[in-house]
């Protein structure tokens, strides 16, 4: 009896610890992100003043009175207002007093205002769209300065951008794929002269630094023409994604029923029909994990297209658009976080609906270069 | 498929009428090859060309790539079941294998003895030096700034990425929000690794110790009485650290998803019987658990040593790969693409070829071993 009870109470306080720590691991992963969604929907101004937290409720500092300091007071010695002693300096940084408030002189010596503040639970709740108004618009919009005057900024488009990523990464997840499956079937149901050394070399590929090939291939490129145009950077992302797909096809389509072709060749159907009437369709769910496997690399991909499209701005994708403003406009956080859930909203979607293709893919063939 | 069937008005006895089936045939082959020629040509020279708006040059270019790559697959089958059969069957295998091959060999085969050609030329790739880009390499300050980072990256981020990815997965198994809880960790394996920087530049962002914090980390350090610090500039060399964390936030959940399915396909029995005699959950995890997943483990350490090694994105979006956060993939970028020095910068590819060598042997070694091929 006594066992079974310390043996309960032990896991409870095990489950406890596990679920505890897990949560804590989970927060910890998830705050980053979070923090950047709310931020995205938070007005420029909230953003550049106060952190995200703040649109939960907390304590802050809060305006109860504001006037005009007297004009007796000694500005250059110790002053003494509403209950507050001090200097200029210290005035300026803001006095507590005694009864839990804040004397604050805002201005300089001359024209100013004396603030009395108090601590008070309030949240920052001013939600907008008007962050991703501007990124996918590039419109100008208007910030009011602190001094009041109205000053007039340049957005930035994204959906151009995001235009160029659809087009880049849908052919360049797909052409792959299609290949790949017409290699896989190649090796597994073809028997032709050097086919092992050839399967040899896709393994020998698949971890191959893509570092090694862009200078080569960018020469290529020069010389062809095809440096910033849509079929460049399929060609590239293809021959990059080629091994793995290859590989993992193979894997699969070598491990179909062998009666299921016999049968079909006794039919007297060509290895074409078989391979698309036949092949193509039950290798679907193979096919399904690598294409979104493929879709994350490419749509995520940051160098492929900076080497490959780098030069011209109308081919742009949006990592690079990001990358660009992260660089050039660090500190409009308006845009940032805007235009980073922007590039996110379609890798998150594919990722959360064929969450279990993917790590499907990922099981199969963890093993890319 | 008809194959070999002849055509209808070729009697079977009179050679010029089979003559004149097969010219027919051979004129038809042509006449295909040429107007897919075209049809390709012309959607390269729209694509090129075309002002049309954005969204009809993407539906294009979408149709005209996919549907160009399935036409010439069509295409080139059709044509060789033209032919005899005994061409047929030495032609068939190279239209199925040969494009993924041809492409391989032209985008990754090549290069490699390309870039190894062009690390023995000078700058320019005009002449000859033999190994004085390697010597320069190893003897470059920067390069050992590189190397000593690319060294902390892979002793801090990929241990831990691993070490991560497995103490999550333990605990993930004995929870009731296991699939909760790893589809959170995962997550991040969705997000680029700009956008990645994005996220974690607002954490680490660095405000006038006067105003209000608006990047957690500092906020939480002036709460406790801290200074603000700028992260991921200032505190060399530390502040690689903190580019680290947010690979091993990239690809722990990676990790993790492994591990996960490795931990199930431990049989339940061997863990009941640990359990019979009295091992602790220590000895469990140590003694039954790892040199269960040991191949498991092999695996997810190489893929993530491998991609470590590579680190780019994540160093140029945060520092611009300044503040001494140098790596070897950055220092290529650096050397080849804004120094303009081919030699150097090719010299920095092999490097980094010869650093994944033993793990592309290891993977030769288990493609032998399998007796299936």
């Amino acid at each position: 009896m006594s066992t079974t009870v310390g043996k309960r109470k032990n896991n409870w306080t095990s489950l406890l610890l596990v679920n505890g720590i897990l949560a804590l691991i989970c927060l910890f992963w998830t705050i980053p992100t979070v923090g950047l969604l709310i931020s995205s929907f938070r007005t420029r101004d909230d953003i550049q003043t106060s952190g995200w937290w703040t649109i939960f409720p907390h304590r802050e500092w809060t305006k109860t009175q504001e006037f005009k300091p007297d004009a007796k007071l000694d500005r250059n010695g110790v002053m003494e207002i509403s209950g507050a002693k001090g200097t200029f300096e210290q005035f300026r940084t803001g006095i507590k007093t005694p009864d839990g408030k804040r004397v604050i002189w805002i201005g300089n010596k001359r024209a100013a205002v004396i603030r009395i503040e108090e601590q008070a639970w309030t949240t920052r709740t001013n939600f907008t769209l008007e962050n991703y108004r501007n990124v996918l618009t590039g419109k100008q919009y208007q910030i009011k300065q602190t001094d009041g005057s109205v000053k007039t900024e340049q957005g930035d488009d994204f959906s151009g951008a995001f235009l160029n990523s659809l087009t880049v990464t849908i052919p360049a997840t797909l052409i792959p794929i299609l290949i790949a499956a017409f290699a896989a079937y190649g090796f597994a149901w073809m028997k032709f002269p050097g086919r092992r050394a050839l399967f040899t070399l896709v393994v020998a590929l698949l971890v191959v630094p893509l570092q090694i090939s862009l200078v080569p291939i960018l020469r290529d490129y020069v010389r062809l023409n095809l440096n910033g145009t849509f079929l460049g950077v399929w060609l590239a992302h293809t021959g990059f994604g080629l091994p793995l797909a290859t590989y993992l096809l193979y894997n699969y389509i070598s491990t179909l029923p062998r009666d299921i072709l016999e049968s079909a060749f006794i039919d007297g159907a060509s290895h074409f029909t078989i391979f698309t009437r036949l092949i193509l369709p039950l290798s679907v769910p193979a096919l399904a994990s690598f294409a979104i496997f493929q879709f994350l690399w490419v749509w995520n991909d940051y160098l492929v297209a900076l080497i490959f499209i780098g030069s011209k701005p109308d081919v742009q994708v949006l990592t690079m658009r990001l990358a660009e403003i992260v660089g050039s406009r660090g500190n409009d956080w308006h845009l940032l976080t805007a235009g980073a859930f922007v590039s996110m909203i379609l890798p998150l979607i594919v990722f959360f609906s064929l969450q279990r293709f993917f790590v499907r893919g990922l099981l199969a063939g963890s093993v890319k270069g | 498929m008809q194959r070999s069937t002849p055509l209808p008005t070729a009697g079977p006895g009179r050679p010029e009428n089979r003559l004149t089936a097969n010219l027919g045939r051979i004129l038809l082959a042509i006449l295909v090859t040429l107007l897919t020629a075209v049809v390709l040509w012309q959607g390269f020279v729209f694509l090129r060309d075309s002002h049309a708006p954005k969204l009809v040059i993407a539906l294009v270019a979408i149709v005209w790539g996919l549907g160009g790559v399935a036409l010439l697959y069509g295409v080139a089958n059709w044509l060789v079941e033209q032919l005899p059969d005994h061409w047929r069957l030495y032609l068939q295998p190279l239209i199925f294998v040969g494009p993924a091959v041809a492409i391989l060999v032209w985008y990754l085969a090549l290069p490699t003895f390309r870039t190894l050609w062009f690390s023995l030329l000078d700058r320019n790739s005009e002449s000859f030096v033999g190994l004085q880009n390697y010597i320069s390499v190893l003897s470059d300050r920067g390069m050992w700034e590189a190397f000593r980072n690319n060294l902390l990256w892979l002793a801090v981020g990929a241990t831990l990425s691993v070490v991560l990815g497995l103490l999550i997965a333990v605990l993930a198994d004995q929870s009731k929000f296991e699939s909760v809880a790893k589809s959170l960790i995962f997550l991040p394996m969705a997000i680029s690794m700009v956008g990645a920087g994005v996220i974690w530049n607002f954490i680490y962002a660095v405000r006038d110790p006067a105003a209000p914090q608006i990047g957690l980390l500092n906020a939480i350090v002036v709460s406790l009485g801290g200074k603000p610090q700028a992260w991921t500039t200032l505190i060399q060399p530390w502040n690689n650290l903190f580019l680290i964390v947010i690979v091993i936030w990239l690809q722990a959940g990676f990790a993790m998803v492994l591990f996960s399915a490795a931990i199930k396909s431990i049989p339940g029995e061997i863990i009941e019987a640990a359990e019979m005699d009295g091992a602790t959950p220590f000895e469990i995890f140590f003694q039954v658990t790892i040199p269960s997943i040991m191949g498991t483990i092999i695996t997810v350490t190489t893929t993530v040593v491998i991609f470590t090694l590579k680190i780019f994105d994540v160093v140029i979006v945060m520092t611009g790969a300044q503040f001494g956060t140098e790596v070897i993939a950055t220092q290529f970028y650096r050397q080849y693409f804004s120094n303009r020095n081919f030699g150097f910068g090719s010299a920095i590819a092999i490097i980094l070829l010869i650093a994944v060598i033993p793990v592309m042997i290891y993977n030769l070694r288990r493609f032998r071993e399998q007796e299936a091929f």
